[in-house]
């Protein structure tokens, strides 16, 4: 997608684009944005993985094309347009994942299709990708699908630990664990992630405390 | 695959919900539940869209088979989904401009509700009928409209109680959709199963 290779002025530039959505700006943690998918897939670090990469391929390859085009498609149907572009990468993860593994795709269910209706996409799209030339789009789309990776990822591996006792499959605690099914539920994925939530919330609040800004949480 | 729409209408209201047992309209759970008089007319407009949709993409899924064009299935469905949110959108626009207003952002982003695409999406999974689908969708918008009707309940009440600060906001909300989600638990087997 590179047309011109970054010079070494624009690399520190081009590297706070990548970092934006890998940690200040993580679409699950922060922004908040495509709760349906984290939620959902996450029951195990395997399903985490593979829907957050396959959510990045598509972020990166549609912010791509809409950056590519952001000239020639008119103000007034350029959201009709992003989302066909989309629903069209969707359509070829869909049958790429059929392909490679029926198992994997069983799993994941509907939600690989459900992926065009992810706002963390259409929101890139409409706010960044629209915008900026080529190569600054899907470098900043390739930050955000990999931080909607981790995200992810967090989420599938505690959900898989507490509710399974295991991790990729592979058992941690022997055969004694009771494991705790409760996570593998659908209410353990609200839980998991409210407390990843409090978790991040409480280090913020030490971090100011020890810098000794006593300023209340903005964040409501 | 023989289930009656009664079975299917009280499983999708209860036992499957929308957004507490199936993770579909996430967004708008979290986003426009503050307050109990937009949660119940933003339950009613996205239920409408999810009806319409759902009869759309009945027809549409019916003509596409006919042409052997399914993978533009995907396609069809969105394009038919955020045409149908257009039509709510001037019609509340026109009828109640307050109501317009108060559902702000959300209104045209319920054609990036999941809830819309998937009930379009899992009838034709599990080849419903026409009576079946229309079950399912009233079902699944009733489903949705009671979820964010307990929860925007739920969160007014707080707003009177001293939480401590770092449980302000989402987390908090996310922790109730956990405890809302696991009474609904308790519905699970009525209906059938999904």
């Amino acid at each position: 997608m590179s047309q011109s290779t970054p010079n070494a002025s624009a690399r520190n530039q081009t590297w706070d684009e990548f970092t934006e959505g890998l940690w200040r700006q993580n679409p699950v943690f922060v922004m908040m944005l495509g709760m349906c998918p984290t939620l959902a897939v996450t029951v195990s670090a395997v399903n985490a993985l593979s829907m957050g990469l396959a959510t990045a391929f598509v972020l990166v390859c549609s912010c791509a094309l809409v950056s590519l085009m952001r000239k020639v498609v008119p103000k007034e149907v350029r959201i009709a347009t992003y989302i066909v572009i989309i629903a069209t990468f969707v359509t070829v993860v869909d049958y790429a994942i059929q392909m490679v593994s029926l198992a994997l795709y069983d799993a994941l269910g509907a939600f690989i299709q459900l992926i065009v209706v992810n706002c963390i996409i259409l929101g890139r799209a409409e706010a960044h990708a629209s915008k900026n030339p080529p190569w600054v789009a899907s470098v900043n789309a390739l930050g955000m699908g990999l931080g909607f990776t981790v995200g992810l990822f967090a989420l599938g591996a505690v959900r898989e630990i507490l509710g399974a006792g295991s991790l990729f499959g592979i058992s941690l605690f022997g055969a004694d664990f009771q494991p705790w099914v409760v996570m593998v539920l659908p209410p353990g994925g609200f839980f998991v992630l409210g407390s990843w939530l409090l978790g991040f919330a409480w280090w913020e609040k030490r971090k100011q405390r020890l810098a000794g800004l006593q300023t209340p949480a903005e964040r409501g | 695959m023989h289930e009656s729409a009664f079975q299917i209408f009280v499983s999708v209201l209860l036992a499957n919900n929308f957004v507490l047992a199936m993770f579909l309209g996430l967004c708008p759970f979290l986003g426009v539940s503050g307050r109990l008089d937009t949660a119940f007319p933003m339950g009613l407009a996205t239920t409408f869209v999810i009806v319409v949709a759902s009869l759309c993409a009945y027809g549409l899924n019916i003509l596409l088979t006919y042409f052997h064009l399914e993978f533009l299935r995907l396609i069809s469905y969105i394009v038919i989904i955020a045409s149908a949110v257009q039509l709510v959108e001037m019609v509340l626009k026109k009828y109640s401009p307050t109501l317009f207003r108060a559902l702000g952002i959300y209104l045209p982003l319920i054609t990036t509700n999941c809830a819309v695409l998937g009930v379009a999406l899992f009838q034709t999974a599990r080849e419903y009928d026409f009576v079946q689908s229309m079950a399912f969708s009233v079902g699944g918008g009733a489903g949705f409209t009671l979820a964010l009707v307990l929860m925007a309940g739920l969160r007014e009440r707080l707003q009177l109680v001293d939480i401590p600060d770092i449980a302000q906001g989402t987390a908090l909300a996310l922790m109730l959709g956990g405890i809302l989600s696991l009474a609904f638990m308790g519905f699970a087997g009525i209906g059938g199963g999904g």
